[in-house]
């Protein structure tokens, strides 16, 4: 069980969080402008690498805030996390 | 063995009882199981798992692989339980299940708890390392949180004999525990096992409440809690456990460990009658020198090593004690009942052998330390060629391993590693410093010649099949062998291919000795091979345990809306939907469902009906952006909408695939209310604040779920306008000024409503919406004015069969996440402007032509009720495996019709309404035929009454 550090309420444990897959993959501003491909790339494609990894986690339980959070995907460390419109490098 | 008088930390002034196999056994308050099945001269505890070999207590600690046993009768009887660890109680049944135990069937009456708590540094084990460490992290100011799986403080200390600060021993644990519970901050916790170590300091400890007291004395209280704690520190201080050594017949009861045999002495008062020793190193000696001082006959010394010249054994010579170096113990020999009579001793490499009677062979193999807690998040281990035992290799995050765990032997040394490592601990938690804290114990431990690397006699005829590596198992030397020959060379695939170390001690006795002997046998370095992971739970957790008290009623929180006492009082049968409770049907009398729901759907059609629609999940929807809003999610166009009128609308997720459904009100220039499916609120509103917050956070639209704000009351059917007028005659019902989909404010029965044109069964309807607290106060009033007109309360299998004539979906029945809105038919719903998955809508799969569509289905046979999920396929006649076309996703009998009918994903299916095709069923072959969705006034002339 995580602890997730909401960056408007504090750390908190992980069953009242909800979550929501790889950070800053925006919905296409134009998606009739893309290709098949392209298309198909943001709905099925995401980052599944070992290390440092940014993800989107929702406060379901809690504030309800969507934000970011950087883990170690390989230990599972919480390096720190971040409001929506922060940057990674903000992360704490 | 036999138990000396006023030895053991047992109470010998005060006998209990209890029964072992039906058999009165007598015992003190104090012992296990397992110390009274001794001294009760039991050895043999019951026969091997696959080889049927007789087989005893081994240690005395949680690593003995064969004291398992039954505990209990009738339904709180648990299987395989510790009999090491089980403390006896007057009335206790045991029963002899020491491989293979009985699963209770019935309910389990016994309470289990569920606690959470937080601290700064969690130490597991109490021995000398770990109070070391908690004193030293709860004086440094740190919150501890100390658990020992034992009843009592002491670890290791207390099976020894052992000296600290020029004082026995259990007075130094005395005054730690002391100056520990005088601590606030201090939290102990006896007969409690981590059992699991999870990410950011989780850890979950198993706390044996109240199951090790008679039943009358538990009075209410749980069995067992478990706690799930948040540490910022764990210390893992968890000791060390004896290795064995394989040999032929070493699993006869009586072959002990050596630190197990001096653990009974000091722990119970029980000794052997005479005894061999067997080891490799000196601290098998302990046992030697304790047994002596317990006067009792040490017959002889078997030491692997050429020369044993430490001060221990040393010490043994001068006590009279033959020491035998450079030989090994290379059979035994069996009493009667199978239990050990004597041992054949041999030089090492042959000679001449000899035969000591004995009643107990002590072994010892080494110490491996227990760190399986270490292991849990990835921690690693390497083999330590001077201590001849796996110890940590790298640092987990949070974590520091302490004492016999960490290789440090020797009570001093390992109380000194104890304190610094909880000095070091407070210090990451932000309390003291560690390099200014009090000084240390300083280390004293006399230095003990090196043990010898030996794991294995090996069998003078070459016949290994009584040489057991795992007693739990029954794994042998021979099978070990037969595993290695066979191709395996990877410790891992040895333990699943022989299951050695896999029983429900963990193999904790087993392990080791396994990798050992495959490096032996590819002639490999050990670190080559290594031994399998440990995982959790470290001790077995029984399913009532994370169940805990959410059972029953209990288990899942239950929704009901305002109308639910009615429901009840009128005979509803109820479905679940999600956590919401619904009327399915109102059976009359001695109806059958069926019956009910024709009743219910032919007084819809042709009189009125009434249904609780308070469960449609309701969003509140505020701002002046609202309906941009609503165009970018719904595929049709919202933000067009007129105050006071309702529009339905169907959404996307950005694959294209429908998610949910539902009619849109707007109530105010500002102020929509979106509803959703039941079971698809939550979920819709996740999703809305989701795009809100993270996609288009420039609009100004602010959501609040009413679902349980409102209550709905939905009146339905030709006569409704009758009813209606009787309940609010200042509302003008009339089609001219009530159209469909118009939204009105209204009192209704004397209450402020809003109602609603919104019809999901085809027939003229009013949703009357009224605040939650005057929903049954609605409901009751809508029935009362309907009764002269039949007024027939319905439920939702009547509402599924309704909507299914007219060939509405229902999101999760007709949709799976695989059907898009123009598979069901919906391209006119799909307005010309970008909305969330529209362009999945013509990606290539989209495209194709033999997708599976929305048909609506009538079974040539009119009375033939196809079950729902039914495959479809092309031909009557068919020869297994054969294509599916398609499958039923709806299947009803109408009562309008007069028939049965269902809806149906078929591909390419609205190219082919006319054609026959059939579902194949266990004991019949149905044809359909394929009709358009909407089989029940196609023309749409009811919904206007
Ligand atoms: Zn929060």
């Amino acid at each position: 069980m995580f602890q997730i550090r909401c960056p408007y309420c504090g750390p908190r444990d992980e069953p009242e969080f909800k979550y929501g897959g790889q950070a800053h993959v925006a919905y296409p501003a134009d998606p009739e402008q893309l290709s098949d491909e392209e298309w198909t790339r943001f709905l099925f494609v995401r980052d599944n690498s070992r290390g440092r990894y940014a993800e989107r986690w929702n406060h379901a339980a809690g504030c309800r805030r969507w934000f970011n959070v950087i883990r170690d995907t390989g230990t599972h460390e919480m390096v720190g996390s971040y409001r929506s419109g922060e940057r990674p490098e903000d992360a704490r | 063995m036999k138990r000396l008088a006023g030895r053991g930390r047992i109470n010998q002034d005060r006998t209990i009882s209890f029964t072992w196999d039906g058999r009165a056994m007598s015992a003190h308050p104090g012992d296990t199981v397992a110390s009274v099945l001794l001294a009760n001269g039991i050895r043999v505890l019951g026969s091997s798992v696959l080889m049927n070999r007789p087989r005893g207590v081994v240690t005395d600690t949680m690593s003995d692989p064969n004291a398992f046993g039954q505990i209990g009768t009738g339904e709180s009887s648990e299987p395989l339980m510790r009999l090491t660890q089980v403390e006896v109680y007057e009335g206790l049944t045991a029963m002899s299940r020491i491989h293979k135990g009985v699963l209770p069937t019935g309910t389990d009456t016994g309470r289990f708890e569920k606690r959470h708590a937080h601290c700064d540094v969690l130490v597991a084990g109490a021995g000398p390392a770990g109070l070391a460490a908690a004193l030293a992290a709860a004086e440094a100011g740190a919150r501890v949180l100390l658990v020992d799986e034992h009843p009592h403080l002491g670890g290791s200390l207390l099976g020894e004999d052992v000296v600290i600060d020029d004082r026995p021993a259990h007075l130094w644990v005395a005054e730690v525990e002391q100056r520990l519970r005088d601590n606030p901050a201090v939290t102990i916790l006896t007969r409690t096992t981590v059992f699991n170590v999870g990410d950011q300091g989780a850890i979950a400890l198993m706390q044996r409440v109240s199951e090790h007291l008679p039943e009358a004395k538990r009075r209410g209280r749980a069995l067992r809690r478990m706690w799930q704690v948040r540490t910022h520190e764990l210390v893992v201080a968890t000791g060390a456990t004896e290795r064995p050594l394989v040999f032929p017949n070493n699993d006869r009861p009586g072959v002990m460990l050596a630190a197990g045999v001096r653990g009974y002495l000091h722990r119970y008062g029980l000794v052997p009658e005479r005894a061999v020793v067997f080891t490799t190193n000196d601290d098998a000696y302990r046992t030697v020198l304790d047994l002596i001082n317990a006067g009792v006959d040490v017959t002889r010394v078997v030491d692997v090593r050429p020369d044993p010249q430490g001060w221990l054994p040393r010490r043994a010579r001068e006590l009279g004690v033959e020491v035998r170096g450079g030989s090994v113990v290379m059979d035994t020999t069996a009493a009667a009942d199978g239990a050990l009579a004597g041992v054949v001793v041999a030089p090492l490499g042959g000679g001449e052998t000899e035969l000591i009677t004995c009643d107990v062979l002590a072994v010892s193999g080494g110490w491996d330390p227990l760190f399986d807690l270490h292991h849990y998040l990835g921690g690693t281990a390497r083999w330590d060629e001077q201590l001849l035992a796996f110890v940590q290799d790298n640092v987990v995050a949070g974590q520091r391993v302490t004492g016999a765990a960490a290789g440090i032997f020797g009570t001093t040394a390992c109380r000194r590693d104890g304190h610094l490592i909880g000095l070091v601990a407070a210090e990451a938690t932000g309390f003291g410093s560690a390099t200014s804290g009090p000084a240390a114990p300083e280390a004293a431990d006399v230095t003990e010649q090196a043990p010898a690397d030996f794991v294995r006699v090996a069998a003078v005829d070459g016949d290994e099949s009584h040489s057991f590596v795992d007693h739990h198992r029954d794994v042998t030397m021979a099978g070990i062998e037969r595993a290695l020959n066979s191709g395996i060379t990877n410790v891992e695939h040895l333990k699943r291919y022989t299951l050695v170390g896999t029983g429900t001690e963990q193999g904790r006795t087993a392990k080791v000795n396994a990798g050992r002997l495959a490096a032996d046998h590819f002639d490999l370095d050990f670190h080559m091979i290594g031994v399998s992971n440990a995982r959790p739970p470290s001790q077995p957790v029984t399913f009532g345990s994370f169940a805990g008290r959410a059972l029953g009623a209990r288990f899942d929180p239950v929704r009901t809306t305002a109308i639910h006492s009615w429901h009840v009082a009128h005979g509803a049968v109820f479905e679940d939907v999600g956590q919401w409770k619904r009327p399915w049907f109102f059976p009359q009398g001695t109806e059958d469902m069926d019956a009910a729901v024709l009743r219910e759907c032919a007084a819809v059609r042709e009189g009125v009906g009434m249904m609780d629609a308070s469960t449609l999940g309701k969003i509140d929807l505020r701002g002046k952006d609202v309906g941009v809003f609503l165009d970018r999610l719904y595929t049709g166009t919202m933000g067009t909408l007129k105050v006071g009128r309702a529009r339905y609308g169907v959404m996307c997720k950005a694959d294209g695939m429908v998610f949910d459904d539902g009619v849109v009100l707007r109530v105010a220039e500002d102020n929509f209310v979106a509803t959703t499916t039941t079971g698809g609120a939550a979920g819709v509103l996740d999703w809305m604040e989701d795009f809100l917050q993270t996609e288009w956070p420039d609009l100004d639209v602010w959501l609040t779920s009413v679902t349980e704000q409102w209550a709905t009351v939905a009146v339905v059917g030709p006569q409704v306008r009758t009813v209606m007028s009787t309940l609010a005659p200042e509302l003008d019902v009339t089609q001219d000024s009530f159209k469909f989909m118009q939204v009105e404010d209204a009192v209704v029965a004397g209450m402020p409503a809003r109602v609603a044109r919104i019809s999901f069964s085809g027939e003229l309807a009013f949703e009357i919406n009224v605040p939650t607290t005057s929903g049954l106060a609605m409901w009751e009033a809508v029935f009362a004015a309907g009764e002269p007109y039949g007024i027939t309360p319905y439920g939702t299998e009547a509402m599924h069969v309704l909507r299914a004539e007219k060939g509405y979906f229902i999101v999760g029945q007709e949709t799976d996440g695989t059907v898009t809105p123009l598979d069901l038919g919906l391209d006119w719903m799909i307005a010309d402007k970008e909305f969330v998955g529209r362009r999945s809508l013509r990606r290539t799969d989209m495209l194709r032509e033999d997708r599976k569509q929305l048909v609506g289905i009538l079974p040539v046979d009119p009375n033939d009720r196809l079950p729902e999920g039914a495959q479809l396929i092309e031909t009557a006649e068919y020869e297994i495996p054969v294509a599916m076309i398609g499958h039923v996703t709806s299947s009803y009998e109408s009562a309008a019709m007069g028939r049965t009918f269902g809806l149906a994903l078929v591909r390419g299916g609205r190219s082919r309404i006319g054609e026959t095709i059939y579902a194949p069923l266990l004991d019949r072959t149905v044809a359909v035929e394929l009709v358009d969705p909407i089989i029940f006034d196609a023309e749409g002339t009811r919904r206007d009454g």
